[in-house]
């Protein structure tokens, strides 16, 4: 039951996206994510979207995985359209014993709903096509300047690479000990949320103790390896940018500045 | 005399309808009696773990029946934790799953889950300590105090006070050293024999199901591939072999004698035996 999870989930493939620089990547959907909020009127929209499903077309990323990822927020989603309807002034274009509805409202929940399953989107293509070890190779070559600001760069990419690498691990590990638990008629589905809770610690004790016994055999493993932190360590997969990166880069450029020009003229 | 527990049909498919679909048991029939000793051995990844998680009703099957005396272990939903008590299970490396503060809290996990009283919880807890071996003093020791050998006994221990009408044991022995593994085993034993409960071990070592079970459970690729006496099993030390398990060491040296060319019965599968077929044939050769 616990498998069902899945976070950042990384399909493998070998598109153009898939193939891209990872450090693109991050700049590429920072900067979407960015433009995303200038964007104000239809036309930005249409354009942005459009750098979207191109994206995904790309990426081969079939439109039913985007959506079950999507879904998880769906609640959240309409909220935000509901209050946005109810709580925009304006003509009013549904009356409805208290509640109010305008045009206006209509409009501004339209335009946040479409921003914010954008947002998802294109945050979800990048960890889709991305293998998380690749993505914090990226990550850290992008922060090396702040090594400069005595950042711990190589310590927090490290850090996020080895959690990302336990999730499934530790999965695994709570599911084994929930069935052993279970078979002594431990029950942690019924009952009251405080019955719930307490019937959490025969789970919880074990775990703690198993991520700190494997957290102690790993810092082992790692020091008999000689490992010293990030000093002169050098990378087996060396990042470099390609023509992909340089087509991608010039076609987001354009589609965003469009954007960008757009929101300057007002329109 | 009727079955304690039997399956039918016994199919599960873990992951259905997505790529990662796979057969884990492929009708599985099998007839457990009141008092056996079974030893289950397969290949990892043969469907042992999966078939015994459904005989006390963790997992559900795909399709078929999980009969225990009789009734479908599914039959009652709201039953089936009752089942759990009835089947005891013991995971692999069961220590992992320790997480009181004292040895006795811990083995009266079970017990109390159960629903029974102070006094009945205790005379449970003493008990399943006394057949595992662990002392009054052990007991009230925090868990992480004791050894590798000791913390998996009391974790036995857990499970055995629930009384259970079937004790199954996956791999009990997994990652001990020689005494501590016959230690564990002679008080299986022990527990099996004073109590008569149905015992169903689940192991790789030939030489411990040989040892130990009154009948054996072969497995291989999801389905049940030979069931009988050591004698029996070990007399197909070929097929057995094509699965990856391999027959204990003396009876290997057997099956090489009998290859030679001599006229010794190559299902033996003790160091006594051994010893009386080797007399048995010395004296036909004298002759």
């Amino acid at each position: 039951m616990l498998k069902d999870i899945t976070l950042g989930q990384y399909f493998p493939g070998t598109t153009s996206i898939h193939r891209m620089d990872p450090r693109m990547k991050l700049i590429l959907t920072t900067a979407y994510i960015v433009v995303l909020f200038v964007a104000k009127g239809i036309l930005s929209y249409m354009l942005l979207l459009a750098w979207l499903l191109t994206t995904v077309r790309l990426s081969r990323i079939k439109i039913s995985v985007i959506f079950r990822g999507v879904r998880p927020l769906l609640f959240i989603i309409s909220l935000t359209a509901l209050l946005n309807m109810l709580y925009t002034p304006g003509r009013p274009a549904l009356e409805f014993w208290i509640l109010t509805i305008t045009y206006e409202g209509i409009f501004v929940a339209i335009k946040m709903v479409s921003r914010i399953i954008m947002l998802i989107t294109g945050t979800l293509l990048l960890t889709y096509t991305t293998s998380p070890i690749v993505l914090t190779d990226g990550l850290e070559q992008l922060l090396n300047p702040l090594k400069k600001l005595r950042v711990p760069v190589h310590e927090l990419a490290m850090m996020m690479s080895i959690a990302l690498r336990f999730i499934p691990t530790l999965i695994e590990e709570a599911d084994k000990i929930i069935n052993a638990q279970k078979a002594r008629g431990a029950d942690f589905e019924t009952g009251s949320i405080f019955k719930r809770a307490k019937a959490l610690i025969p789970l919880l004790v074990p775990l703690f103790i198993s991520a700190f016994r494997r957290a102690d055999e790993l810092a082992i493993a790692m020091e008999c390896r000689c490992y010293r932190g990030g000093e002169g360590r050098t990378s087996l997969r060396q990042l470099k940018y390609s023509s992909i990166d340089l087509k991608a880069m010039l076609f987001s450029v354009i589609v965003f500045t469009a954007v960008i020009v757009l929101r300057v003229l007002g329109i | 005399m009727s079955a304690i527990i039997k399956t039918e049909n016994l199919h599960h498919v873990y992951g259905a309808g997505t790529p990662f679909e796979r057969m884990a048991l492929n009708n599985v029939n099998i007839e457990i009696e009141r008092g056996e000793f079974i030893g289950l051995i397969g290949h990892t990844g043969s469907g042992k773990s999966t078939l015994i998680q459904h005989l006390n009703g963790l997992l559900k099957p795909s399709h078929g029946r999980v009969l225990f005396n009789g009734v479908d272990i599914w039959e009652n939903i709201k039953r089936v934790r009752e089942i759990r008590f009835k089947v005891g299970l013991v995971f692999q490396y069961p220590e992992h799953q320790l997480f009181e503060d004292t040895v006795y809290k811990d083995i009266a996990f079970g017990p109390s889950n159960m629903g029974f009283t102070k006094s009945e919880i205790d005379e449970r807890v003493r008990e399943a300590a006394e057949f595992v071996g662990i002392t009054d003093e052990q007991l009230s020791k925090s868990p992480f105090e004791l050894s590798g050998g000791q913390k998996r006994r009391a974790a036995i221990a857990g499970v055995i006070a629930m009384r259970p009408e079937v004790l199954i044991l996956d791999e009990p022995t997994a990652g001990l050293d020689p005494a501590g593994r016959e230690e564990i085993l002679s008080r299986i034993r022990g527990y099996h024999e004073k109590l008569n409960t149905t015992v169903i071990l689940v192991t790789h070592s030939m030489e411990e199901i040989a040892k130990n079970a009154s009948r054996i459970i072969v497995m291989e690729d999801a389905k049940v591939r030979m069931t009988g006496t050591a004698k029996d099993i070990f007399s197909h030390a070929d097929e057995l072999e094509s699965m990856g398990l391999a027959v204990p060491q003396i009876t290997q040296v057997f099956l090489r004698l009998r290859n030679m060319g001599l006229d010794v019965d190559p299902s033996v599968y003790t160091i006594d035996q051994a010893e009386r077929e080797i007399m048995e044939v010395r004296r036909k050769y004298d002759a």
